[in-house]
């Protein structure tokens, strides 16, 4: 049963073969045992879980459930979740409880019914590609545990890789949904900037950061992400549009179908396995009946510079609130209201979230503010010209979601350039706000999934998830699973 | 001394009465227990983001049209960043590169009766912004409590361009600026609830010189202390200037206490604010449809006011705008004219200003509580205007309405028999008798002792419980004195 998808879960719920209580509990036993060597979540809470998944069951019983009601999910721990503790990563948040759900957990628990196993692991307020900034210690990947899982979503891209949860909620930024999804073979998807509520999802980069989902297959993915979409008033970024079935293309033939392949994403920093990988998926998608097309997107070059000042910039001022004062860390003997600031921030926040707060604060100090911010701005509406120009010619546009397979714990983390641009293909994406997905196409000789990225244009994320349905039910690579966790109990 | 000029801007922070704050459903409800209208949002909680709220924007527009600014069709919401425990998010959102408001004017009448003047103060801009919350150092033995229930309400900060030459101009811009405020709906004007405060930025300079180095004096919520901090703080730069000395650019706090003000921090110690735009909050866009709107919307403004009770009423450039100070007043002063006659508005004009407002400001009540009506005063006039009663008799007919003895004058006139005297038999023999009466005070007035005329007339008037018609006893008394 932990390894079906959902819409086997969801006939299965409803025809009793089985109720959630049973189904939470298969993965909460799993989480138990297994969750020590991946360290994908940080908080569990069964009584919760079972109370959820009862309800949920009242639901079944009585008609009034949903395709997803009753069906256990993993939610990344930004997202607040009334009763639970909400960390975001991070020794400042703790032991923070929110007393409020964020618009993705009202839509997706309390709407949709889906029910919580619990707060996966995530880098320290989503600022980090391998999840080794988080307070609560680095994931492991599934597939082999000296590897990162990728991040800022590597909790619930090895929970779900290791069968500790069907589905998880993510988050993605510059790539923290679709490069995890690719590092741990599963399937991601970020739709449109606007698309998904963040009220109630904890800020990083506020222009940047939308919801998603990871989860084993594009046809999963599209279930959640229908429950999980929609306009929130309460988010003013929000786009009010209507609600839709993003499964409702995912059998249309790819026939006619023009792919773009831009030739900045095949450059010399991509791993040649990866390529090799990405191309055997380009003549698959030949065989599916798809055109394909040269595109170029001339500034891409320049999105990881870009993205460095617009996302710390924005953090620097999003992470203010965390003062000490309201709740979350505060030091103990401090003195004074300054020390109180300062001892509770440097106490409170890792390195690598200190290193983005210091480089916002300068890059909109006085002075500096013409030459970095408003210039990064300038440089970021030419890369969403770029896509723009790209899509006249093409309907969506494939390429690597990484330039390389999960690297070893420890491995980057001297050398930060490096670990940065790991999110080279991925950043320009969030820049534009276009949706993107990343599925499994391969593996390289260490045995280590690779991702494929597609992107779409505005709003494009039913065709997206059709293009890459096709492709799972052409291919398989979708369907591996590292043998440690695939025995079922 | 004389040879300074003094020169004077004004930032004024003025509470918008919305029910809700600019960002989030809270409540702005004063005195509530602390922090019970404070949301997650207004708590600054991770996760939680503005939404803004209409009705802040309809007020900011209709100020706008009021000082024929140019509402701006875009503007942009920043953040202002730096820490301070009671602002909850580390930063404040405010508008700074694109207000809402920009340029616009406002004309204030200066000084009193024949010495006043008219000038007009330009508005450099308005913008919109969240207020912080409220820091409270007394009361918690060496800490400090914090109360975020004004976290979050809505501000329009309005800032004048430094047009203002002296404290009297300053503090005769705040309170047009005041009245108008409250004139079109917007904002409360309640000074010791907070609800509209200033900061002025004082300088003085040689006439002809360029702007001297300003020192702006924050907070100030009370005419008097706007008063009395300009007039310390201009003498204090002037006396430090001829005394050979200098000052920095600063920012400094007046001690109504003792009437000074002193440095709070200078110039080099400002904050960077970082100002950037919200990435929360997309842009504001105002059509022309809405503005519009706003606009039909609003009532007559006090300057078009002014203008037509000068016109229509034949006032004094003064007296109409003393009547338009507030828009209950004027609407009294209307009302009392509607209830006697256009003819006697001047007359209607005269017992707004003086009797009525001196009655108020006995008992320190608003003209909304006034315990006379304008009809009341309007049916009390006509009875003045119309000779059935004097001036003076009106005064206590005014107090009898006051006290609630009567519903109209009418009833009191005739139920304390206040009807004047004019039957001329009735007078002639009253003065006979007071003449009779007072043979000291007949030699005195002709011995040429102006006083001993005064004298008489008090006599007459007494004897007729002040009910004769005072010109025609003073006519018949001359006229027997000079003949006799």
């Amino acid at each position: 049963m932990i390894h079906s998808d959902l819409k086997t879960l969801s006939r299965a719920l409803k025809e009793k073969q089985i109720s959630s209580v049973e189904l939470a509990r298969l993965f909460l036993e799993r989480i138990a045992r297994l969750n020590p060597e991946l360290n994908a979540f940080i908080t569990v809470d069964e009584e919760k879980t079972l109370v959820a998944a009862k309800a949920a069951d009242l639901r079944l019983a009585s008609g009034s459930a949903g395709m997803l009601t009753g069906i256990p999910l993993a939610q990344k721990d930004l997202f607040c979740a009334q009763g639970w503790r909400t960390t975001c990563g991070s020794k400042m948040l703790e032991n923070f409880v929110s007393p409020y759900d964020a618009a993705v957990v009202t839509k997706l628990e309390h709407e949709a019914g889906m029910v919580s196993l619990g707060k996966v692991n995530m880098d320290e307020f989503a600022m980090g590609s391998s999840n080794e900034t988080s307070w609560f210690g680095a994931v492991k990947n599934p597939w082999d545990k000296t590897c990162v899982s990728g991040g800022s979503s590597g909790g619930s891209a090895a929970a779900v890789a290791a069968y500790l949860a069907p589905v998880a909620t993510g988050s993605d930024s510059g790539g923290s949904i679709r490069q995890p999804a690719a590092f741990c073979g599963l399937s991601g998807i970020k739709p449109t900037y606007g698309v998904v509520s963040r009220y109630g999802m904890v800020a990083f980069a506020s222009s940047l950061d939308q919801g998603g989902v990871i989860a084993h297959s594009a046809e999963d993915c599209a279930f959640v992400l229908a429950a999980m979409a929609g306009f929130d008033e309460r988010d003013s970024t929000s786009l009010e549009r209507p609600p839709e079935d993003y499964s409702r293309l995912l059998g249309q033939p790819l026939q006619g179908l023009k792919i773009g392949l831009p030739q900045e994403f095949f450059g010399a920093g991509a791993n040649a396995e990866v390529v090799a990988a990405v191309l055997s998926a380009v003549e698959e998608y030949k065989r599916l009946g798809a055109k394909i097309v040269d595109v170029t997107l001339p500034n891409s070059h320049l999105s990881v510079p870009v993205y460095y000042v617009i996302a710390p910039a924005e953090a620097s001022s999003n992470l203010s609130r965390f003062d000490g004062l309201r709740y979350g860390y505060r030091a103990p003997d401090c003195n004074d209201l300054r020390e109180a600031y300062t001892k509770s921030r440097a106490q409170g926040f890792g390195a690598e979230v200190k290193r983005r707060i210091l480089i916002g604060t300068y890059v909109l100090s006085h002075g500096y503010y013409d030459a970095y911010y408003l210039k990064a701005q300038r440089v970021r509406r030419l890369i969403a010209d770029d896509f723009r120009r790209a899509f006249q010619k093409c309907d969506v546009i494939l390429g690597p979601t990484s330039p390389t397979t999960a690297f070893k714990i420890g491995e980057r983390s001297a050398d930060l350039v490096a670990l940065y641009l790991s999110d080279i293909y991925t950043i320009a994406v969030n820049l534009a706000g276009l949706p993107g997905l990343s599925i499994p196409c391969g593996f390289d000789s260490n045995g280590l999934p690779i991702g494929l990225q597609l992107i779409g244009n505005y709003f494009a994320e039913a065709r997206l998830l059709n293009v890459a349905h096709r492709y799972q039910e052409a291919t398989d690579w979708h369907t591996r699973r590292p043998q440690e966790f695939c025995g079922e109990f | 001394m004389n040879a300074w000029e003094i020169v004077i801007g004004l930032e004024t922070h003025a509470q918008l009465a919305t029910r809700s704050k600019i960002f989030s459903g809270a409540s702005t409800a004063f005195g509530a227990a602390a922090n019970t209208q404070a949301s997650p949002i207004d708590l600054a909680l991770p996760g939680v983001l503005p939404v803004l709220n209409k009705g802040a924007v309809e007020c900011a527009i209709r100020f706008g049209l009021a000082v024929e600014a140019t509402v701006a069709e875009k503007s942009v919401f920043e953040r202002k960043n730096y820490f301070y425990p009671d602002l909850p998010k580390g930063y404040q959102i405010s508008q700074f590169e694109l207000p809402i408001v920009q340029g616009g004017h406002l004309n204030i009448m200066v000084g009193q009766g024949e010495k006043s003047y008219e000038k007009r103060i330009r508005l450099t801009r308005a913008h919109l912004e969240e207020d912080a919350g409220k820091s409270l150092h007394e009361d918690f033995h060496g800490r400090s409590g914090i109360d975020l229930n004004r976290a979050g309400m809505a501000l329009l900060e309005i800032v004048s361009e430094p047009d203002m030459r002296s404290a009297e101009e300053a503090v005769a811009y705040a309170k047009a600026l005041h009245a108008l405020v409250r004139w079109i709906g917007i904002c409360d004007g309640n000074m010791q609830e907070g609800s509209f405060r200033c900061d002025a930025n004082v300088s003085v300079r040689r006439p002809g010189a360029s702007l001297g180095t300003r020192r702006e004096i924050k907070n100030l919520n009370s005419f008097r202390y706007l008063k009395e901090a300009i007039e310390f703080e201009t003498r204090w730069q002037i006396e430090t200037l001829e005394d050979g000395g200098s000052f920095e650019q600063a920012t400094v706090l007046f001690d109504p206490a003792t009437g000074k003000t002193r440095a709070m921090r200078s110039k080099e110690d400002a904050h960077d604010y970082r100002y950037f735009p919200d990435p929360d909050l997309l842009p504001l866009f105002i059509a022309a449809e809405w503005i519009e709107r706003e606009r039909a919307a609003l009532p007559e403004l006090p300057v078009a006011k002014r203008q037509r009770f000068i016109s229509d009423y034949g006032l004094s450039a003064y007296d109409a705008a003393t009547l338009t100070a507030s828009l209950e007043m004027a609407d009294y002063f209307e009302a009392t004219v509607r209830a006697s006659n256009p003819a006697a508005a001047k007359l209607c004009a005269n017992w707004v200003m003086v009797d009525l407002a001196a009655r108020l400001k006995r008992e320190d009540r608003e003209i909304s509580e006034a315990a006379v009506s304008a009809a009341q005063l309007g049916g009390l006039v006509a009875r003045i205007a119309d000779g059935t009663i004097s001036n003076a008799i009106g005064k206590k007919v005014f107090d009898a309405l006051w006290m609630g003895d009567g519903v109209n004058a009418d009833e009191i006139i005739a139920k304390q028999g206040l009807k004047q005297i004019t039957d001329s038999d009735a007078i002639e023999k009253l003065v006979n008798d007071a003449l009779a009466a007072n043979p000291g005070s007949v030699s005195e007035y002709r011995a040429g002792k102006e006083k001993a005329f005064n004298a008489l007339v008090g006599q007459v008037m007494q004897a007729a419980k002040g009910k004769a018609n005072p010109q025609q006893v003073s006519e018949l008394l001359r006229q027997k004195l000079s003949t006799n």
